[in-house]
């Protein structure tokens, strides 16, 4: 039945065919990778001396993880922390009050085109920009301090909540939405009625997931002046001083875990 | 040469999924093994080449028990036991050569399989079963390009280049139509006669079973309830191992022997 | 129960019973003073009189930052060649640490799903909680300053992201696949070689793409910290308020961070 007859291939060779068919892409791919390789590799340069010098320190910090010091810079850790989570309650609540309404914007199935442009720039814009970059300018613009940080996050959390909602509404089940359109409702008894309970479930999920981020940047903003654990973080290590270091780190392990954990409870819940 | 001897099963839910079961199957006898489902037949298939481990009991195979044998020992034991899949169970991902080339990996060493460098004997057998099924052409094509008759072959081809002993088979015409099912079978059957293969197949279609092999095993809640030739399956029988029902339609009349004329396996 | 009878004994209707709505309310209520309460904290901290000023400060900034001083560019592509560096390197670096921890986390794959796995599952978690900008302040004071820093932190950091996601795919592999090569008698690697890879090929190859991805831009910053990179020079304009230079900067990391995304979406296009 078949063109190829197996006294032809009795005795050939077999090989799996390649990913890439063609024989000059595929080696070209290969060498042009190989090539880079060797010369990132070779534009790094590391004094070993120094590294291996680091490697004692780097010794002590582990050892410090089994020795962490809560104590000596107790305040600061306290006062810290609960800046970085003041900071992160305030931002993810407001980013997502503001999230929604972008996010409705950008869903190209309820938006008319000119809200939809904007919408979509100002996700693109806040997806572009890094949280340092922007905590950056908010310092130098509104001075140091956890408004700041808190305005970043804000900022950072519409480009990702508001992304992923419009994209499940332009995902969601046409027919649910049409058949509430269909009973003469206004636009916003619709949005209540036919588009909220097919992404609310998601939308809760996501925001304890951004939750959960927001806190990781807080950690981080401090180190550009814009409130949270961060500055203190900062000290620890220019100190040397790795036990209080560790004693931060855990605890940003320990409470992204929890959070990790009651989130995936609230979303199960909810689903 | 394939004996069990008071194999039992209980799964950690507490299912006696086998019990106290003991059975031989003589040298190239396929056997076919029928059931209710939940009866235990998956379970008795995968005991005797380990895929599950019995709780109780010992299997064994050309005088070795099987149940006895260390993890090392063991793999060399499965390479006489070639086993073909319901669903397949190709590696969706590889091409068919690479699927049943893969059959051969309790012979080779790890690198030399890492990187397809199979013993030139290895790949010729591989082209000779493939022609054999007929799916010499579709040798490079990816294993989910293929239809569900074409990968069972591809299995079938997989099962067969360990050069086993016995082929454990579970249902393997369950998902395809009535047509591709009879080749299949036949195939199976044809092939067990050529290499002198002793074989269990598990099979749901009584009809099926019957047009096909030599002898047929009943399970009842993980218990023989049944052991005899095709002819000696009748209604009581059914009715005992699956419940009452009318089976006029299920057994096939003992005289209307292969009506049909033989079609060609391609 | 959602009829009841109001006063004058006629039935109405609701979705919520009286508890259920009165639980709800309290919660919204808690909810808002909280957030009124961290409002005021971040309030008390504030100094309002330079946010008052800060529309004249952002136009100040604004203008002396303006037009951004192109001729500084040629001091840039050095620093651009060792952000690239670090990403695509920390990347490689951080898979080839990433798979083995999957492999121990996954609980099909596990060797010991009571001792081991719930080690790599730390390793996933500890890794992953800290952001890389913290993971480099911690290699700078322990290695020192430079590209190598920026690289292990940009690797340690993917380890616990790209291992999460990676076990996740393992576990959800077609078992039978894995019994089939099993039952050829194959040995424990080549199982996994035949029946584990090939079934998270594709996940693995998306992972390293979006994970590059994000590295880019992490590895943009980094110099912040003095871990190399184009964030070196940021930090340098900004220390010494070069305006032009900044804004410079933060054009070629915006367009760093567009071809990033657009060749990752490319790639996993071409892969997938
Ligand atoms: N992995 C398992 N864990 C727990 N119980 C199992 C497991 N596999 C099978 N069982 C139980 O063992 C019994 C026999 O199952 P088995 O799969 O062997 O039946 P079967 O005869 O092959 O059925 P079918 O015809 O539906 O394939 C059933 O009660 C089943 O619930
Ligand atoms: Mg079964």
């Amino acid at each position: 039945m078949s063109a190829v007859l197996l006294e032809d291939r009795l005795g050939t060779t077999w090989k799996k065919p390649p990913l890439i068919s063609n024989p000059t892409l595929r080696w070209g791919l290969f060498i042009a990778a190989a090539v880079y390789l060797v010369l990132a590799t070779a534009s790094i340069d590391v004094n070993w001396s120094r590294v291996a010098e680091g490697l004692s320190r780097g010794w002590a910090f582990i050892a410090s993880f089994f020795n962490p010091d809560f104590v000596s810079r107790g305040t600061d850790i306290r006062d810290g922390i609960l800046e970085s989570v003041i900071i992160t309650v305030a931002s993810t609540v407001v980013g997502i009050l503001i999230s929604i309404p972008i996010g409705l914007g950008a869903a190209r199935n309820i938006a008319p085109l000119p809200v939809y442009l904007i919408c979509r720039g100002i996700v693109a814009l806040s997806r572009a920009l890094n949280e340092i970059i922007v905590a950056i300018l908010l310092v130098a613009i509104f001075g140091f301090g956890p408004l700041a940080g808190f305005l970043t996050l804000s900022f950072a959390t519409i480009g990702f909540l508001a992304k992923l909602l419009a994209e499940d509404i332009e995902e969601m089940d046409k027919v649910q939405a049409e058949a509430i359109r269909a009973t003469g409702s206004t636009w916003m008894q619709w949005i209540n009625y036919g588009v909220q309970p097919q992404v609310m479930p998601r939308l809760i999920g996501l925001s304890m997931y951004r939750l959960d981020i927001n806190f990781r940047e807080s950690a981080v903003l401090g180190l550009v002046g814009a409130g949270g654990i961060g500055a203190t973080l900062n000290t620890a290590f220019d100190r040397y001083e790795f036990d209080t270091a560790a004693a931060i780190l855990l605890i940003i392990i320990v409470t992204v875990m929890v959070l990790e954990y009651l989130s995936g409870i609230i979303r199960a819940k909810v689903q | 040469m394939l004996e069990l001897k008071n194999l039992s099963k209980t799964y950690r839910t507490g299912d006696k999924a086998l019990q106290n079961v003991t059975l031989t199957v003589p040298k190239g006898q396929v056997m076919a093994l029928i059931g209710p489902s939940g009866a235990g037949k998956s379970t008795l298939i995968r005991c005797i080449n380990r895929l599950v481990e019995p709780t109780s009991g010992s299997v064994i195979l050309d005088g070795t028990d099987v149940t006895a044998l260390g993890s090392g020992a063991l793999r060399k034991m499965r390479r006489k036991m070639g086993m073909i899949f319901q669903q397949y169970a190709l590696v969706e991902r590889l091409t068919v050569m690479e699927n049943v080339l893969s059959g051969r990996l309790g012979y080779v060493g790890f690198w030399r399989s890492y990187f397809r460098k199979y013993p030139q004997a290895d790949v010729d057998e591989a082209f000779r079963l493939l022609d054999r099924v007929g799916l010499l052409a579709m040798a490079d094509k990816r294993a989910d390009e293929l239809s569900g008759g074409q990968r069972q072959r591809v299995g079938i081809a997989r099962a067969l280049i360990q050069n086993p002993r016995l082929l454990l088979v579970d249902e393997p015409t369950a998902s395809l139509d009535p047509k591709t099912s009879r080749q299949i079978m036949r195939l199976i059957c044809e092939l067990c006669a050529e290499r002198d293969l002793a074989a269990v197949i598990n099979i749901h279609d009584v009809a099926l079973a019957q047009m096909f092999v030599e002898r047929i095993v009943g399970l009842k809640a993980g218990e023989l309830a049944f052991d005899g030739k095709p002819v000696e399956m009748t209604e009581d029988v059914l009715t005992n191992i699956y419940g009452e029902e009318d089976w006029h339609a299920t057994i096939r009349e003992v005289d209307d022997e292969d009506a049909e004329a033989e079609e060609p396996v391609a | 129960m959602p009829v009841s009878q109001n006063a004058s004994g006629a039935k109405i209707w609701q979705l919520r019973n009286r508890n259920q709505t009165l639980a709800r309310w309290a919660a919204y209520l808690a909810g808002v003073a909280v957030f009124m309460w961290c409002w005021q904290r971040i309030s008390d901290a504030t100094t309002w009189f330079f946010v008052w000023d800060a529309p004249r400060i952002a136009a100040d900034i604004g203008g002396r930052a303006w037009p951004p001083r192109w001729s500084y560019m040629d001091k840039l592509w050095g620093p651009l060649w060792d952000t690239l560096n670090m990403a695509t390197l920390g990347t490689l670096l951080a898979l080839v640490m990433a798979v083995p921890v999957a492999f121990l986390a996954a609980r099909n794959t596990t060797p010991s799903a009571t001792f081991i796995r719930p080690i790599a599952l730390f390793i996933i978690v500890a890794t992953r909680s800290i952001n890389s900008l913290i993971w480099a302040l911690l290699l700078v004071a322990v290695i020192g300053p430079g590209v190598f820093a920026g690289l292990l932190a940009i690797a340690f950091r993917s380890i616990g992201f790209c291992a999460k996601l990676l076990y996740e795919a393992i576990e959800e592999i077609d078992p039978t696949q894995v019994e089939a090569i099993t039952a050829t008698g194959a040995s424990r690697w080549q199982v996994m070689a035949y029946g584990i890879v090939p079934q998270i090929m594709p996940a693995f190859a998306g992972i390293s793409v979006f994970r590059w991805d994000i590295n880019i831009r992490e590895s943009t910053v980094l110099g912040l910290v003095g871990a190399g990179g184009i964030g070196l020079q940021l930090q340098s304009s900004l220390n010494t308020l070069a305006w032009p230079q900044v804004t410079l900067i933060l054009i070629v990391i915006l367009a760093a961070v567009v071809i990033g995304e657009w060749v990752s979406a490319k790639v996993r296009g071409a892969i997938i």
